[in-house]
């Protein structure tokens, strides 16, 4: 049972972003490569690679996603957003051959969260990333599941190196689960332990008096 | 870049993913209302520029500007929110008496938050189960007996228990007490549940 009584505003589900979710504020820092398609007066010291006062159109430039997202417009475009690398044939490839192999976390670590942003975005791939993103997810999902059930009391970290945020959220959802269910077992469930909260905190205040 | 500053608030609080509370960065609160006056300037005189001389290519930098606000906007008020909830948490886990170093780490606002949530709290427990009030922070797990074997982990001082008796909670002594009495001090690290 997780008794717990912080419980952060959780990360928003699909293409919906929550605005008030750590995680999600986090995914939408992410850069995505994008191209202007007007000038933007004055405000050419933010593309640190040119003098000029303007930011001049066609310029590349990274910009993270929700400023992308907050520029873009069917309408009237100001910019047009391109792919990042992961997302493209070629990578989708790659994840259609074996999903298992591929270290998410050094490619996202927002994989799935970012892939379900880009659908804002209205690319002629668009149904393509889709289906691969969800592929790559079912075609990981059973590992992190079996993984997340089975180690207790082992070192977890060789595991989650290769998760993407969303998998690790997942795998420690099974390790508290997990847990529990051994605690119960071994008739500690009604034991009384400090809070998680104290013990903490108790730690790095030694450590600060160490240091 | 713009913003910057305010993700940074956001990265402080997501590295101390377990709940707790660091102190409240003033600084950097200031510099992000700092960089939103200064956007928010620049984007009146465009906009009047935009309005009266009609220069309409100056509209992409506008919206520029205005996602940024919005962006700085929406990390302050997740920055706060989300302190707002640890806070709230404190309440469960210590108790109604915080100890001063987590109340260093708060503002004065925050301050009067807790207090005010402490006194909502308390009014809605004495609400509950007929004169004497239920507290609703005991037995979050389901006790198995109503006394438990305690050891303690430091120097406490003196305890009264329901009888009116006064006991001393000194380190590594062992004792039996009811279990209602101590859950909040097991919470707090003081005693430590013994089960034989």
């Amino acid at each position: 049972m997780d008794t717990r009584s912080y419980m952060p505003v959780p990360p928003g589900v699909g293409t919906e972003e929550n605005v008030f979710s750590l995680d999600d504020i986090l995914l939408s820092q992410e850069r995505l490569p994008c191209r202007t398609e007007s000038v933007f007066p004055g405000l050419g010291f933010v593309d640190k690679s040119s003098d000029s006062r303007h930011i001049p159109e066609g310029t590349k430039m990274e910009i993270p996603l929700w400023l992308a997202k907050g520029l873009y417009e069917r309408k009237r475009r100001v910019i047009s957003v391109e792919l990042p690398r992961v997302y493209r044939e070629g990578w989708r490839t790659v994840f259609g051959a074996d999903a298992n192999v591929v270290d998410l976390h050094t490619m996202g670590p927002y994989y799935y969260g970012l892939g379900s942003q880009m659908l804002h975005f209205d690319s002629p791939e668009n149904s393509e990333i889709a289906q691969c993103v969800l592929q790559t997810f079912i075609g990981r999902f059973r590992r992190t599941m079996d993984s997340s059930q089975n180690a207790y009391n082992e070192d977890t970290s060789v595991l989650v190196e290769k998760l993407d945020c969303l998998e690790r959220a997942l795998f420690r959802a099974g390790q508290s689960g997990l847990n529990a269910f051994q605690l119960w077992e071994k008739g500690l469930a009604s034991h009384l332990t400090a809070s998680s909260l104290v013990t903490n905190y108790r730690k790095r205040k030694l450590a600060d008096l160490q240091a | 870049m713009f913003c910057e500053k305010a993700v940074e608030l956001v990265r402080e609080l997501h590295r101390m993913s377990d709940g707790q509370l660091p102190a409240f960065n003033e600084d950097g609160i200031r510099q992000v209302l700092e960089e939103m006056k200064a956007l928010y300037e620049q984007n009146q005189s465009d906009v009047n520029e935009a309005k009266t001389e009609g220069k309409s290519e100056l509209i992409p930098s506008i919206k520029f500007r205005h996602c940024c606000l919005l962006r700085n906007q929406r990390c302050i008020t997740a920055y706060l929110y989300d302190r707002l909830l640890r806070i709230r948490a404190l309440r469960w886990e210590y108790g109604s008496v915080l100890p001063t170093t987590i109340r260093f780490h708060m503002c004065a606002e925050e301050v009067e938050w807790f207090n005010q949530y402490k006194k909502s709290l308390a009014s809605y427990m004495r609400s509950l189960g007929g004169e004497e009030g239920l507290d609703i922070t005991q037995d979050m797990k389901p006790p198995k007996s109503l006394y438990i074997e305690v050891r303690c982990l430091k120097d406490h001082g003196e305890f009264e228990i329901d009888d009116g008796t006064v006991i001393l909670l000194k380190k590594n002594s062992q004792h039996f007490l009811p279990r209602w009495k101590c859950e909040q001090l097991i919470r707090q690290g003081v005693l430590e549940h013994v089960i034989s």
